[in-house]
């Protein structure tokens, strides 16, 4: 049978963000599919000649819009092993919660584009109805929506005082109820269950090999969380990484809904064990130092590699993204593949090009 | 496995209130503590230029001599910091957005 190629993105209605995908397709099965990324490179590791370390939080946080807080937590994570600042405890949890927070909007957020890649309409908009809940919550203690701008290199800018604590929790008791609704029907429901199950199995020992990172790789069944690691205050709170064994693009879905109420308890358990204190401390001088910062995103594991020469400005800055680690696994998962399950297998990695590219 | 999970669910929201707001006839309230436009008081301001030197987008523009404060709205990512560093708390985050920029020129105030 002829071999025919169909370009796919990097303009396509599942995608939010662009990356091109030429499809080798011999009638309705995907023998191939190439990659390529590019669409969105802005530059942003070359500003570090431009702003200085301090400055540069706030370009570190833009660099991916959903997962924002991490990226800028990790930075500072970074250049503050390299200058030796011993960050206050009370600042560790709040960070703590603020990347809880972040996890669960993107999680929601995934959830309702994969419920729209699969067509199921009602489901997309009720996630993202539950997301502007978590949103409010967001906007309440840091001052934004997506880009919370309350880390900086020494600890936070905002502190949550013991009333903000109070409504968190009560509103975290609604979310999670609203959360329980629509995992089950994630979970339980025929049609998902029919339409993701079986679809795009990735072997445990496929997942390892290829580099997956974050719930790609939980849902082959490797017990990998970067949490594990004790950054922040993990250290102090009780994290088991959710796993599944199926490998397939329900299974992936399924660590993801878990995933959701594992937040919400970590950010009791940090509230509960909350110290007092001081939010943060001056930092004076310049960094002079290597250091690679590693964390838990929604989608992984993200790796900030950061080089000081003692000047204000850093000499270089090199962030290894998650989904960057990832895009292995969506070339193997889409060889031989229906051309139907294309935009599935995609956003089943959660993508997000923008960081991948910066 | 379960049929009719999210029927069930249409119909319990489809009978509670709409967590949409009909904006623009219903104006968006902003949560206490949101970050909004960045407003500016004369009254304190010694014209040091910290908050100009400081911003991460260079939004920010002051003549000492002239006693000028200006501000490039389209640049200003209502970040804080300039707030943050000011020794006379002369700038304050609002919480409301305020109306949008209209022109590209920077906008004096004071």
């Amino acid at each position: 049978m002829a071999r025919t190629i169909i370009p796919f993105g990097p303009q396509h209605p599942v995608l939010p963000e662009p990356i091109h995908l030429d499809l080798v397709v011999e009638d309705e099965r995907v023998i191939e599919a190439r990659p390529s990324i590019g669409f969105i490179h802005r530059g942003l590791e070359k500003l570090v000649e431009k702003k200085d370390y301090v400055e540069f939080v706030y370009i570190a946080e833009r660099i991916c819009g959903i997962c924002s807080f991490i990226h800028g937590q990790t930075y500072c994570q970074a250049v503050e092993a390299i200058m030796n600042v011993a960050v206050p405890p009370r600042a560790l949890y709040l960070r703590t919660i603020w990347g809880e927070l972040s996890r669960l909007h993107s999680h929601l957020l995934w959830m309702g584009l994969m419920a729209d890649a699969v067509g199921f309409e009602s489901l997309f908009m009720h996630s993202w109805r539950v997301r502007e809940r978590v949103l409010n919550v967001i906007e309440a203690t840091t001052g934004g929506r997506v880009i919370f701008g309350s880390c900086k290199i020494g600890g936070v800018r905002r502190d949550i005082d013991a009333d903000g604590f109070q409504s968190m929790l009560k509103e975290l008791t609604l979310i999670e109820r609203d959360i329980r609704e629509i995992t089950r029907v994630f979970i339980h429901d025929n049609s998902v269950k029919a339409r993701l199950g079986g679809v795009g199995v990735l072997s445990r020992q496929d997942a390892y090999d290829l580099g997956c990172v974050g719930p790609t790789l939980r849902a082959s069944g490797v017990a990998q969380d970067m949490r594990q690691l004790g950054y922040a205050a993990f250290k102090d709170l009780q994290v088991e990484p959710i796993t599944r064994t199926e490998g397939d693009s329900y299974a992936r879905c399924a660590v993801r809904c878990e995933e959701l109420f594992q937040s919400i308890d970590l950010i009791r358990q940090a509230i509960a064990k909350i110290p007092e204190g001081e939010i943060a401390v001056k930092v004076t001088g310049n960094p002079n130092g290597e250091f690679i910062a590693r964390t838990e995103q929604p989608r992984g594991e993200v790796a900030y590699c950061v080089q000081a020469n003692g000047t204000k400005n850093l000499q270089r800055f090199r962030v290894r993204t998650p989904t960057f680690a990832n895009l292995p696994a969506v070339v193997k998962l889409l060889q031989g593949c229906d051309l139907a399950d294309v935009p599935v297998l995609v956003l089943t990695i959660d993508p997000c090009i923008s960081c991948t590219e910066r | 496995m379960a049929y009719f999970e999210m029927s069930r669910l249409a119909l319990k929201w489809a009978l509670t209130k709409p967590p949409t707001t009909r904006y623009p006839f219903e104006a968006r309230h902003a949560l206490a503590g949101s970050r909004g436009r960045l407003v500016f008081t004369k009254d304190n301001c010694v014209y040091c230029t910290v908050c100009a030197k400081k911003c991460p987008t260079g939004a920010l523009v002051v003549n000492r001599a002239q006693k000028k404060w200006a501000i490039d709205r389209l640049l200003c990512i209502t970040c804080g910091y300039c707030a943050e560093l000011c020794p006379k708390k002369s700038l304050e985050l609002q919480t409301g957005h305020g109306t949008p920029a209209i022109t590209k020129d920077l906008e004096f105030c004071g």
